[in-house]
């Protein structure tokens, strides 16, 4: 059986430029390897600027890869495919506020995936927004609302509603939660995994919350400045480390949550 | 229990309805919007109810006063000029003309302004910036010179202080389009698009268009009355519309030689020009602030 998703050899160099007033950083993703089946979730835990968002963007196809493969169903994706991309993986970001855009309705912006990609008609593009809202928790209403008429959590549904609408095989999710309070969060957390239980996706989720990941995730693959540290299980890395990061993240973890047992 | 919408519509009106709502919530606006409504109904079926023929003269009636001063006639309601025609005739042909053609060059400019703009916006490195630098050292000088520079050149009339003016617009158009559309390019939601696989076509019409309405209403507004102001001071100057057409500026100089002996035929068309560009600025204010509410409240 092939793998749902399955990346070799990924690689991002950036050179470090200067110009002459600004000088930009050089950044270096080390190759690496992993695989993902369908209903599965992987998480990927850094701290920042360890390249956990970049390896998001080249996934989804936003930066193009230096060197490596990504293959989905054992089929190469091509990088100038964006179709054949954006059909199976979707991005929701990590600003949903952001990522959607203020002068459309919430209907338009459902729409807009639907228009590029497939060929309904706008009766079916109507019944699928409506269908994808309900699926997501919203109200049919909430179609004619602008961005700025929703709260946090509905953006965020929203955005989720987005990466949905074309049903995709894969999610990747940069920090989705990262904004939102506790109760909002564990609500959004919970709509995923469901949603992921009852479609089958799987899933990606960057994040720098080790308590997130490992509630979430059935394996993770930790980075450290571009390279991969450790990757696994994820009870198992999170239950015994190996790596000495890794075990300075877990410990720094426990002593957050209860700092008397240290 | 969940409420049964029959007429949705009601509920959640039309960007343009939320607008019209928004707007009326301003009474100065809606002032100045039946002010600017009565000069564009004029301008429209002006012609067919004005008595007199603008160029028409009539020797035995020269500087009439207006029909309520005591030398006045009811036949010539706002009096004659020096050569005994009728003004209020041709204050409305002269509105035609002043408002008509600044409408038609600010949406010539705006057009070409929005899409050169949107092309450098969107364009990267050298070739988005040679057009760009060009364009804004324009924006250094005046409108009014740049239009006398390109009259200079042209030869003076009518129809060459159009195309000065019209041209002279344009900078200003480019270098908003462009700055916002480059913002705007480097939002997420912009990513999000391209991610769907959005051209740039899409992007700028189906994305970006929707969030330039305002930016475009204050441009255009502007324009609008910057247009207006430098074509009657063209005729004014002599370098526009030519003596007898009857364009609100060359009224304007060919009053001023009577002045003393007949007021009313130089304030009458300055009284004109003063309101169509205060009723153009309010109604674009208002327009400005209900396009914000609608996307921010």
């Amino acid at each position: 059986m092939t793998a749902l998703l399955s990346v070799k050899n990924l690689s991002f160099v950036k050179k470090p430029k200067s110009r002459w007033f600004k000088k930009s950083k050089g950044f270096t993703l080390h190759p690496l390897d992993f695989e993902l089946n369908s209903g599965e979730t992987l998480g990927i835990l850094g701290l920042n600027g360890s390249g956990k968002s970049l390896l998001g963007k080249l996934l989804v196809g936003a930066e193009k890869p230096t060197s490596g493969e990504i293959y989905l169903n054992g089929q190469k994706l091509l990088g100038d495919n964006i179709k054949q991309r954006c059909l199976n993986i979707r991005m929701i970001f990590q600003h949903s506020n952001e990522s959607l855009n203020p002068g459309l309705t919430a209907s338009a912006i459902l729409e807009e995936p639907l228009i590029l990609n497939t060929g309904m008609s706008p009766i079916e593009r109507q019944n699928k927004i409506e269908k994808t809202l309900k699926l997501v928790g919203l109200l049919s209403e909430h179609r004619f609302f602008y961005r700025h008429m929703l709260s946090d959590g509905q953006r965020q549904r929203l955005a989720i509603a987005k990466a949905l609408i074309l049903d995709p095989q894969i999610l990747v999710a940069d920090e989705p939660f990262a904004a939102l309070d506790p109760s909002v969060r564990s609500q959004t957390i919970n709509l995923i995994m469901k949603l992921q239980q009852d479609l089958g996706l799987g899933f990606i989720f960057i994040s720098h919350n080790i308590g997130l990941v490992r509630h979430i995730s059935d394996r993770a693959l930790i980075l450290q400045d571009g390279k991969v540290i450790e990757t696994g299980k994820a009870e198992a890395i999170f239950s015994w480390p190996k790596a000495l990061y890794t075990q300075k993240l877990v410990n720094s973890h426990h002593s957050l949550i209860n700092p008397k047992s240290n | 229990m969940r409420r049964i919408d029959f007429y949705e519509d009601d509920l959640y009106p039309s960007p343009l309805k939320h607008t019209w709502q928004e707007f009326q919530k301003s009474h100065i606006a809606v002032l100045g919007m039946w002010i600017l409504a009565f000069f564009i109904v004029l301008i429209v079926v002006g012609p067919f109810v004005m008595p007199f023929d603008p160029l028409l003269q009539n020797p035995n009636a020269v500087l009439l006063s207006p029909s309520w001063e005591g030398s006045g006639s009811l036949q010539y309601i706002l009096g004659t000029d020096s050569l005994g025609r009728d003004l209020l005739s041709r204050l409305v042909y002269g509105c035609r003309m002043t408002l008509g053609i600044s409408l038609l060059l600010v949406m010539i400019a705006m057009m070409l302004g929005v899409a050169l703009g949107a092309t450098a916006g969107m364009a990267k490195g050298v070739r988005s910036s040679i057009l760009n630098h060009l364009l804004d050292s324009l924006m250094a000088i005046p409108t009014l010179l740049i239009a006398i520079v390109i009259v200079a050149i042209l030869g003076v009339g009518l129809v060459n202080s159009m195309w000065a003016i019209a041209l002279a617009l344009v900078p200003q158009f480019v270098h908003n389009t462009r700055e916002f559309v480059r913002n705007e390019m480097n939002k997420e939601y912009i990513l999000a698009s391209k991610l769907d696989g959005a051209r740039k076509l899409h992007l700028f019409f189906y994305c970006i268009l929707p969030n330039m309405f305002e930016l475009l209403v204050v441009q255009c507004t502007m324009a609008l009355s910057i247009a207006i102001l430098d074509i009657s001071a063209l005729g004014f100057l002599g370098l526009g519309a030519q003596p007898p057409s009857p364009e609100l500026g060359a009224m304007l100089s060919e009053a001023l030689k009577v002045a003393y002996k007949a007021p009313w035929s130089i304030a009458l068309p300055g009284l004109a020009i003063f309101l169509m560009v205060l009723s153009i600025n309010i109604v674009g204010d208002g327009l400005r602030a209900a396009l914000r509410n609608r996307l921010t409240q």
